[in-house]
C-alpha cells in the first residue's frame, strides 16, 4: 500500500564524491517492507525542482521507524536535496514498485549480489536479509573510482565483498563482470542493480542460472500511469508488449524485459 | 445546485475539474488514493486504432517550473480500451471523456464512432496536437482547412459532444478555433503541450530519446491563460482549460480568463491527491469569496465586472 508523508531528516551526509547517506523517519518507514522498493521524493515545496525524484531504499529500520537512502547528486534536483539539512521535512511517496524476493533463496543456498555505482544501495538491505536467512551472499561492487567507492565496510560485515573501479584505483581494475570470471563460486542466484550495460553483462554471463534485476529509469508518476518510464518485454517479436519500470520493476527475472 | 457544478455540452460536472489527458492513464493507478467519483469527469489517456508502444526512452525531462515528455500516444488500441479500460471505469459516477488520436481521417473516424458508443464515454476530445509522433496529432491541429474537415468528419460519426484539444504551437491559435467550430465542434480543450527540448549540457545531445517534447507544467501556464482570454472572447464554444494547473487559484484564473472547466495535467505527477485537493479548496475559497457559482467568475478578466454576476451559462 502506498503512503505519503512529510518526513523528518535525521542525519544527512556526503560519505564519497557526490555520493549523500540520508536517513528519514517516520511512520511510512511501517509500511516498507521489501529490499530494492523506492520512494518519490519532492525534495522542496514549490515548482522548481517540480517532478519528485525517485531514490531506491537502502536500509529499514523498523524500531526506530528510519530509513536510509544513498544518492548521488546528478541534477538539480539532487542538487537541491542535497542542501537540505537534519530537521527539515521531504515529502515522501512510496515505498513503490516490487522490490527483490529475499524468500527466493534458502538457508545455506548461495547468493551472488552484483551492484554498480548508485546501484549499488538497494542490495545492501536485500544482503541483511538473506543474511539473516543463512543464505551465504558474496558481493562484487563496481565503482568508476576510489573516491566514488561507499558502504565497502558495511558490505564486507556481512559476506564476501570483491570491488571493482574502472580506473583501478581500488580493487581489480575493470568492471564487476571481470570480478566474476575471476570467482570460483557457483551462485544459486544473482541479484543485480547497476547501468544497463552492466546489467546486460551480467546477464548474459549467468545466463544459466536465476537472477533478479533492478533497472533504472526517468520517471514521471512513480505510480504506473504515465508510461514515461516503460520498457520492452524479451521474446516478444511484436515489439508492443511493455512493462512498467515503477509499477512492475523496478526489479525484474532475468530474461523478463529487454535491457 | 452546487456553487461547482457545471453544464457543458454533453456533460454534467459535479465540479469543473479533471485529470487531463496522458496524465491519469485510465484512472486504474490513481484510484488507489481515492475515489474517482469525486472528480468532475476524466479525460483519459489518448486512444488510436491499433495498440502502440510509442517512442524509445528516456521519454520525460524536468525543465525549470515544467517538464518536457515524448510518450508518443503509447496506448492498449480501441478495442482493449473498450473492453477493458472504459468498462472498467463504469464502476464510478463520473463522465468520461474519452480522447481520440489517428494517423489518418479514418483512423479518427473509426475511434470516435467506436468509442462514442461506449456508455460513460459523455464527450469525445479530439487530439489533433499530439506534438510527439510523426503522423497524424499535430499535423491536423497545425493547418486550419485540415481541422475543420477532421471535426466535419469525426462529428458525422460521433454520438457524443465533440471537443477539439487544440495546439498552442501556431501562429493563430483563435484561426485554429474559428476552423473547428465552422466545422462543427460542440467545445474546445486548450492548450496542448508546447513543444520544446532539453539538452545535457556535457554531452550536447538531447536528454528525451525523441529528441524533442511537450513542455507542461506550470511553466505553461502564462501562454495558456493568454490563449484561453483570447479564443474564449472570439468564439461562443465552451472552452475546457490545461496547462499548469496545480491548485485552486490557477482554477480561478482560468475559469477568469474565459474557460468553463479545468483540466489538471503535470500536477498528478507531483501530488496523486492534487485533483480531490483543488476540488476541496476550491469549494472553500468560492465559500469564502461569497461567489454564488463558479461561472460568476467566468470570463471576468474581459467581461465589463458590474454584469459578470448577472451572467451565468
Amino acid at each position: 500500500m502506498i503512503g505519503q508523508e512529510n518526513m523528518k531528516i535525521v542525519s544527512h551526509q556526503e560519505i564519497a564524491a557526490n555520493i549523500f547517506e540520508l536517513v528519514l523517519e517516520g511512520e511510512l518507514t511501517k509500511k516498507m517492507t521489501s529490499p530494492g522498493q523506492f520512494v518519490h521524493l519532492k525534495v522542496t515545496s514549490g515548482n522548481d525542482p517540480l517532478l519528485r525524484r525517485p531514490i531506491s531504499i537502502c536500509s529499514i529500520n523498523q524500531e526506530m521507524n528510519q530509513f536510509t537512502m544513498l544518492y548521488r547528486v546528478s541534477g538539480n534536483g539532487t542538487k537541491v536535496l542535497s542542501e537540505r539539512a537534519p530537521g527539515a521535512v521531504v515529502h515522501v511517496l512510496g515505498p513503490l514498485g516490487n522490490g527483490f524476493p529475499d524468500d527466493y533463496l534458502k538457508e545455506g543456498e548461495q547468493a551472488l549480489l552484483i551492484g554498480g555505482g548508485i546501484g549499488v544501495p538497494p542490495l545492501y538491505e536485500l544482503s541483511k536479509r538473506l543474511v539473516h536467512k543463512g543464505v551465504h551472499v558474496t558481493h562484487i561492487l563496481g565503482f568508476q573510482t576510489e573516491s566514488d567507492m561507499f558502504y565497502k565496510n558495511e558490505f564486507e560485515k556481512l559476506g564476501e565483498t570483491h570491488i571493482a573501479t574502472a580506473d583501478g584505483t581500488h580493487g581489480v581494475k575493470g568492471f564487476v563482470t571481470d570480478v566474476a570470471e575471476q570467482l570460483s563460486i557457483q551462485p544459486d542466484a544473482y541479484f543485480t542493480c547497476g547501468p544497463s550495460p552492466m546489467l546486460k553483462a551480467v546477464e548474459s554471463k549467468y545466463e544459466t542460472i536465476n537472477g533478479f534485476i533492478s533497472m533504472e529509469q526517468r520517471m514521471g508518476c512513480g505510480i504506473g500511469a504515465c508510461l514515461a518510464c516503460v520498457c520492452h518485454v524479451a521474446g516478444d517479436e511484436s515489439g508492443l508488449k511493455y512493462k512498467k519500470v515503477c509499477s512492475d520493476g523496478p526489479v525484474f527475472k532475468s530474461g523478463e524485459v529487454v535491457i | 445546485m452546487s456553487r461547482l457544478q457545471v453544464e457543458l455540452p454533453g456533460l454534467t460536472l459535479k465540479n469543473p475539474v479533471m485529470p487531463a489527458s496522458g496524465c491519469f492513464g485510465f484512472g486504474k493507478e490513481y484510484s488507489q488514493f481515492y475515489d474517482l467519483s469525486l472528480l468532475g469527469a476524466i479525460m483519459v489517456k489518448a486512444t488510436t486504432r491499433e495498440v502502440r508502444f510509442g517512442n524509445p526512452t528516456p521519454r520525460v525531462a524536468e525543465t525549470s517550473s515544467g517538464m518536457l515528455n515524448a510518450i508518443g500516444l503509447q496506448n492498449p488500441g480501441l478495442d482493449h480500451v473498450l473492453q477493458h479500460e472504459l468498462k472498467w471505469l463504469e464502476q464510478y459516477d463520473v463522465p468520461v471523456i474519452a480522447n481520440v488520436a489517428g494517423s489518418t481521417i479514418e483512423d479518427y473516424e473509426q475511434v470516435a464512432e467506436a468509442i462514442s458508443k461506449a456508455p460513460n464515454v459523455h464527450a469525445l476530445e479530439i487530439n489533433i496536437s499530439c506534438p510527439n509522433v510523426k503522423e497524424g496529432g499535430i499535423a491536423f491541429g497545425t493547418h486550419p482547412d485540415t481541422a475543420r474537415e477532421l471535426t466535419e468528419k469525426v462529428k458525422r460519426v460521433s454520438s457524443v459532444p465533440v471537443y477539439i484539444k487544440l495546439s498552442p504551437n501556431v501562429s493563430s491559435i483563435t484561426e485554429m478555433a474559428y476552423a473547428v467550430e465552422e466545422g462543427g465542434a460542440d467545445g474546445l480543450s486548450m492548450i496542448n503541450t508546447l513543444l520544446g527540448m532539453r539538452l545535457d549540457s556535457r554531452t550536447g545531445k538531447p536528454v528525451i530519446a525523441n529528441k524533442t517534447g511537450g513542455l507542461s507544467g506550470p511553466a505553461i501556464k502564462p501562454v495558456a491563460l493568454r490563449m484561453v482570454y483570447e479564443v474564449s472572447q472570439k468564439t461562443t464554444l465552451p472552452i475546457i482549460a490545461m496547462g499548469g494547473v496545480s491548485d485552486e487559484m490557477d482554477v480561478i484564473d482560468f475559469i477568469s480568463a474565459g474557460a468553463s472547466a479545468v483540466a489538471v495535467g503535470t500536477a498528478n505527477f507531483v501530488d496523486p491527491l492534487v485533483c480531490p485537493e483543488i476540488i476541496k479548496n476550491l469549494n472553500n475559497i468560492l465559500e469564502e469569496w461569497e461567489i454564488e457559482h463558479i461561472h460568476d467568475l467566468r470570463g471576468r478578466s474581459w467581461k465589463d465586472i458590474g454584469e459578470a454576476a448577472y451572467h451565468r451559462s
